[in-house]
């Protein structure tokens, strides 16, 4: 193939983080302060140690075994991405889809390994990024469109149709805090609707604003890619990456598994989640937005009461989830979202609405969630958790575990709604009365 | 070496190419990328101007009274109560020429070395030149400056000082004072990004830079002895700068040159310090 028609060229793109190395707890306070005193070479060491990799051998990649506090977010990755090509990237958490975006956009460096992108390159991690709350609708795009790359002139050309697409003309003279978080998100996201770049990196983006508007951006998408423009797309919804990709990779560990069509991407991908080892030990996940790992462990028990990894559709479940913070936990509240393997959200529990508000817990403990009737069919799902303290946010794992619910004959009839049809099944009682229909009523 | 290698712009597609890898050693300053990015500049920095004031009362007059609180209490404890010579100026007039310049740089060098630690939202989630985060506040502070400038003028009508030729120097010197703001602010700021220390430690640092110029003080006050070694503090400088072009006395260039050599020694390392850093900023927030 000829270079020319290349947008994207990565070639043994490697990248390793390390984490924070924790601290040792001491017994006795001779030791704590003697630790106290000569902590400040230590920090350093440690801050230091955090972009300093002299100790690791890059170009082997055994080296992940030997020292713990080195993550491989990617490990040897090549592959090219053809002009006007709409590539999907997917993958479990941790599977280095964000990063290789990031590296791609320039955000931050490989350890080794290089790349070459062709043409005038923009990303899109998130939606809204610089904007001011102090600032106005009209100040905001100007700003963000700025931010995502765009020339004031391209904004000011274009400044009618964003403001038409997010719906928001009433409110563009009006400081952004003022608006809600939905206003919020579509005046964002219609600024980087009109983004027009040769290539476009998008992580995660779609996942945000209301059903209806999720419709517009998703067509807007496929209009962007059908004007020949090349887009690299991060998605857990696999049906919009079946919908908008024509090729998509799967990513597991840092590792480039799968490189092909969607269906068979996407098939590949979630017979390796059903058949992967569940952990459900998420304190080591790595967080984002500095949340910190409050979360520690999911266990579902079982009707039994036993600890398992799958569960009868239609059984009693009760998840059961391990905390662990550095105080006691003010006007705690704990919930998660299950979705499916395609990234379709299907129910969400919470504290606050199920029960209400809890009193103040101790640091540490668990928290269960008792479910009567598991109204799903059978299949592989995620859990979504999270846990917060008054109104503040203080973890957030995104998929953090999953579940596999196996098939049961949850009515009693042998008979079960087609999974192609419902995602859920619900309890309904019927009652025939004879001799009268409603249109009779004279 | 430089990150970046443009072809020829003149073919519109797929003529830029950008290789992207490992960035190891000390990098060029990218000025043709910077001036790519002008427009996000313009906007940045307009947005800390109209951001600054929000949600106050006094507004832009916060400008004008940082600095006028300051002047009258070093007129009464310095002028007043521990009657510093001041080579026969008054001593208001003496203080207010030094103090409005040492708030922009105080204010300038203190926003700027944590520009990085507040933009880490925005560093881990978009690419730009990462030198436009501690430039930014620099540029945003002129605003501040020149209201405060006008402080000036009463106090000039009063005493009756008229301006002279002298005034004509004034520009180099408003460069200087952004040029010493800016080479403290990439050095910190990259500093900053890896040690939070600097935001606790930028306190007690403004506070002796402070004495370390002669804002409050005559520099003719320092003995022969040390008075080369005084010279290389850039702060000086600006200060002495301004004091001869506003007041219209002689300029003492033996305290102004050395310290515009070492100002843009610090704005030149600072800056390829910072090029040197940047590739692990992201990494370590």
């Amino acid at each position: 193939m000829s270079s020319n028609e290349l947008a994207i060229k990565v070639e043994h793109i490697k990248k390793i983080y390390r984490i924070g190395v924790k601290d040792k707890i001491h017994d006795s306070f001779g030791k704590t302060l003697f630790d106290f005193v000569k902590s400040p070479l230590k920090n350093y060491r440690n801050y230091r140690s955090l972009y300093t990799f002299n100790d690791v051998d890059t170009s082997d990649l055994v080296a992940d075994h030997q020292q713990d506090d080195i993550i491989w977010a990617i490990k040897d990755i090549s592959f090219e991405v053809k002009k006007g090509e709409v590539l999907g990237l997917i993958g479990g958490n941790g599977a280095g889809k964000s990063t290789l975006l990031k590296i791609l956009a320039r955000i931050t460096d490989p350890t080794s390994g290089r790349a070459e992108v062709r043409g005038r390159i923009s990303s899109l991690l998130e939606v809204g990024t610089g904007f001011h709350q102090e600032l106005t609708g009209h100040e905001n795009v100007f700003l963000n469109g700025t931010i995502l790359g765009m020339k004031k002139k391209e904004i000011d050309n274009k400044f009618d149709e964003i403001v038409d697409f997010s719906g928001v003309e009433q409110f563009i003279d009006t400081p952004v805090k003022r608006y809600s978080s939905g206003m919020k998100v579509r005046l964002a996201f219609a600024v980087a609707a009109f983004m027009e770049p040769e290539i476009l990196l998008v992580d995660e983006v779609l996942a945000v604003g209301d059903a209806a508007f999720q419709t517009k951006c998703i067509g807007k998408m496929r209009e962007v890619s059908g004007q020949g423009r090349t887009v690299m797309f991060v998605s857990h919804n696999m049906t919009a990456i079946d919908h908008l990709c024509e090729r998509v990779l799967v990513l597991e560990n840092g590792k480039l598994m799968v490189d092909a069509e969607p269906d068979q991407a996407i098939a590949a991908y979630t017979r390796s989640i059903s058949q992967s080892a569940t952990d459900n030990n998420i304190a080591d996940v790595p967080r984002k937005n500095g949340y910190s790992p409050v979360l520690q462990k999911v266990e579902f028990i079982d009707r039994r009461g036993e600890s398992v990894s799958s569960v009868q559709s239609g059984d009693p479940l009760t998840v059961r989830i391990h905390y662990r913070h550095d105080d006691e936990i003010k006007d705690p509240h704990f919930g998660f979202i299950v979705e499916t393997v395609m990234g379709v959200k299907i129910f969400w529990v919470q504290t606050k609405m199920q029960k209400g508000p809890l009193p103040d817990i101790a640091p540490a403990g668990v928290i269960e969630c008792r479910i009567p009737r598991l109204p799903l069919l059978a299949g592989t799902y995620f859990l979504t958790l999270g846990c917060g303290a008054q109104t503040h946010q203080l973890d957030h794992v995104e998929r953090a575990c999953q579940i596999q619910v196996t098939e049961a004959d949850v009515f009693g009839t042998g008979r079960n709604p087609n999974p192609k049809i419902a995602m859920i099944f619900v309890d309904a009682d019927w009652e025939i009365t004879q001799g009268t229909a409603v249109c009779d009523k004279n | 070496m430089a990150f970046f290698s443009f072809s020829n712009n003149s073919d519109p597609i797929g003529s830029q190419v950008t290789i992207i890898k490992p960035r190891t050693g000390w990098q060029a300053i990218n000025f043709k990328e910077l001036f790519e990015y002008r427009d996000l500049f313009y906007f940045l920095v307009w947005r800390d101007i109209k951001v600054l004031y929000a949600q106050t009362i006094l507004g832009f007059l916060w400008a004008i009274l940082q600095p006028l609180v300051q002047i009258v209490i070093f007129s009464i404890i310095f002028g007043k109560v521990a009657k510093i010579g001041t080579d026969g100026i008054p001593y208001i007039l003496f203080s207010s020429v030094a103090i409005i310049p040492w708030t922009f740089m105080s204010q300038a060098m203190t926003t700027s070395s944590q520009s990085l630690v507040t933009g880490q939202n925005m560093l881990g989630k978009v690419y730009f030149p990462r030198l436009i985060y501690p430039v930014t506040p620099i540029l945003a502070k002129l605003v501040d400056f020149s209201i405060s400038m006008l402080l000036i003028l009463p106090l000039f009508f009063y005493y009756g000082v008229t301006p002279t030729w002298n005034l004509l120097f004034l520009p180099l010197f408003i460069g200087l004072m952004m040029c010493v703001a800016a080479g403290v602010g990439v050095w910190l700021s990259a500093m900053a990004i890896r040690f939070r220390d600097v935001k606790f430690a930028m306190p007690f640092f403004i506070q002796m830079l402070m004495y370390t110029a002669p804002i409050v003080y005559s520099s003719s006050s320092i003995s022969g002895n040390f008075r080369t070694l005084y010279s290389l503090n850039p702060i000086v400088s600006v200060i002495e700068g301004f004091r001869a072009s506003l007041l219209g006395i002689p300029f003492s260039w033996e305290f102004i040159l050395p310290g515009m050599i070492s100002a843009v020694i610090l704005l030149v390392t600072g800056t390829y310090y910072f090029q040197r850093m940047e590739r692990v900023f992201v990494d370590v927030i």
